[in-house]
């Protein structure tokens, strides 16, 4: 089979603080990670090859140069193939231009191997924009069913069984192949490298697709083949501090409490 | 330039043939929109057997409700509801959508928007119309809520969105309301849907919804240990809420997801929500904001929850959790 993940380098949102100050975002200096999300859809694709033997994984991610160090981090666990899709062109992009271009580079790859991808993973959104559209997105782009916020696969012959997390419950779902799916944290728990891959990663050549090396409409691309703009970003205004209750633990309690019978909460 | 898309959208969220509640709460924010735009507020229904909801979505603020009928879309399917849904946007053309942010509707806009090609804003938090170009303002949070985006769709229709549950209040149903129900003709054969549905499986019904709970007494880190939580459900019982958690304690594994508060958790709006032992990371509080009080009991007087909250208690969390069901007790005798 043929495997294929889509990642994304994103800064890791847990390490952001605020300044205490100025109430505005301390941006320089976060580190940059792959999504957490995406590692469960590496490993899901992983453990897929392990279980057929000739299967290969691919990674996919497109931005700016730095990001092939997301991708030799996939390698280093035991991906086959990486792809870095990066041009100018492509700046501003919102997801729906994100997503046209990265279907546009799955299809050439798909062209170059001379077969489609039977699987692709992706994570159930990324921590920085909490979007989750790019996977579904270019499922439809590339007409392929989709299954979104994945914790539970199991493949049988050309069908995919897959638990789908719902507010009501578990939903399982079989899908034919090619399928695209977006994976969820208890998925799974994603592997540490091995010194093997490790060392392979660090040798490893990221292939790299610009603009010129794919079919693209280039109104669909970049900022202008993207409908929605930021018009402007702003600190979340702070709900104002309240009352401070520092005597001792029963009155405060008491206090409390008063309110809470105003109220009619008790 | 966009004269002949007219009209504010929702696509109602059902399981099982009931419309669940963010669809409201959808429609009321339709209305406002809609009312600003002079324009008229649409609901599309889809499922087996809906039509008995229509006239309640009238009574919340639709003036039209479009029924979609059919065996096949019994329940949600990403083919089967993007297609009939696309194709009568097709013929209808629409100003905006709203769509609601459950793991359904995050599976379904963004497919019709890959098919319409148009713009879509996950996840807002705030919906205005500009006053100098009538284009829907879409305000959501990004980068864990650390800060807020409000995102345009200036050269694309429909302008398209989606809105998590418990974020905006529910209108006032009102009684009698009068509107228009269109049957819809479906075209959906069994071929239009590849992902075959095998089964549902029902998480443990015992489990609460704390979207939908009064009074939230939630713990955090500063808890210290599983058995500590016992008080908090103790006291839970007592004032008759329920127990919410924050990320790290679903991390741990002592409760399920279900109960988790916060960005990647759930958004409530209870009246009261008493914070024990939780610091304040803005990815917790970014989910309570829109609670009518909070009270947060910290050791830490420093600690960033007490810049949210109405009242503060610095104190020892087990000791408050106990004097706080003590009085309770008391109180209700």
């Amino acid at each position: 089979m043929e495997l294929l993940v889509c990642i994304k380098q994103v800064p890791d949102t847990s390490e952001i603080k605020l300044d205490p100050e100025t109430n505005t975002l301390i941006r320089t200096g976060l580190p940059s990670i792959v999504n957490p999300f995406d590692m469960n859809a590496l490993e899901a694709a992983l453990a897929v090859k392990d279980k057929y033997p000739g299967t290969r994984v691919s990674v996919i991610t497109m931005g700016p140069p730095q990001a092939s160090v997301a991708l030799k981090e996939c390698i280093s666990m035991g991906a086959d193939d990486a792809y870095l899709i990066t041009d100018r062109a492509f700046a501003g992009a919102d997801t729906l231009a994100t997503s046209y271009t990265i279907a546009c580079a799955i299809s050439k790859v798909q062209e170059d191997q001379g077969k489609p991808f039977d699987m692709i993973f992706c994570g159930k959104q990324a921590i920085d924009g909490d979007t989750a559209q790019v996977g579904p997105q270019i499922a439809e782009e590339l007409g392929i069913p989709q299954v979104t916020y994945v914790c539970g696969i199991e493949v049988n012959d050309n069908i995919v069984r897959t638990q789908r997390e719902h507010e009501e419950g578990f939903e399982v779902l079989d899908t034919p192949m090619p399928m695209l799916l977006t994976a969820v944290k208890s998925l799974n728990e994603p592997r540490y490298p091995t010194l093997h891959n490790s060392i392979r990663a660090t040798q490893y050549e990221v292939k790299t697709i610009t603009v010129k090396d794919m079919t693209t409409d280039p109104k669909r691309l970049g900022l202008q083949g993207s409908p929605t703009r930021v018009r402007k970003v702003y600190s979340p205004p702070m709900r104002s501090a309240g009352t401070m209750l520092t005597g001792a633990v029963s009155e405060s309690v008491a206090t409390v409490m008063d309110v809470l019978k105003q109220k009619e909460l008790i | 330039m966009f004269e002949e898309y007219k009209g504010v959208y929702v696509i109602a969220d059902c399981f099982d043939g009931q419309v669940r509640k963010v669809t409201y709460e959808l429609i009321g924010q339709a209305r406002l929109i809609a009312d600003q735009l002079q324009e008229d507020v649409h609901t599309l229904l889809l499922g087996a057997k809906v039509a008995g909801e229509a006239q309640s979505l009238i009574e919340y603020g639709s003036d039209y409700v479009h029924v979609f009928e059919h065996p096949l879309l019994a329940r949600y399917t990403t083919d089967g509801y993007t297609k009939v849904i696309t194709d009568f946007f097709a013929q209808n053309k629409p100003n905006v959508i709203l769509i609601g942010a459950t793991n359904d509707g995050r599976d379904l806009a963004p497919r019709i928007s890959g098919r319409m090609k148009n713009g879509v804003v996950a996840d807002c938090t705030i919906l205005s119309v500009s006053t100098s170009d009538g284009l829907v303002e879409w305000t959501r949070p990004a980068l864990g809520g650390n800060i807020l985006a409000e995102i345009i769709c200036p050269e694309h229709r429909p302008q398209m969105g989606s809105v998590r549950p418990n974020v905006f209040k529910m209108p006032e149903r009102q009684e009698g309301r009068q509107g228009h129900i269109n049957q819809v003709d479906v075209q959906l054969t069994d071929a239009d849907i590849r992902n075959r549905f095998v089964e549902m499986i029902k998480v443990d019904m015992n489990d609460v919804n704390i979207e939908e709970a009064e009074i939230i007494v939630a713990g955090g880190r500063g808890m210290g240990s599983p058995e500590n939580f016992k008080i908090l459900e103790e006291l839970a019982d007592a004032l008759g809420g329920v127990l919410g958690v924050t990320r790290p304690i679903v991390e741990k594994g002592w409760y399920p997801l279900s109960r988790q508060v916060g960005q990647t958790g759930k958004t409530v709006a209870p009246k009261l929500y008493l914070a024990f032992g939780i610091s304040g990371a803005i990815q917790h509080t970014a989910g309570i904001t829109g609670s009518d009080m909070i009270v947060a009991i910290n050791n830490d007087p420093e600690a960033a929850i007490f810049k949210v909250c109405d009242y503060g208690i610095v104190g020892d969390a087990m000791e408050v959790a106990r004097e706080m069901i003590a009085q309770t007790k008391a109180i209700k005798g």
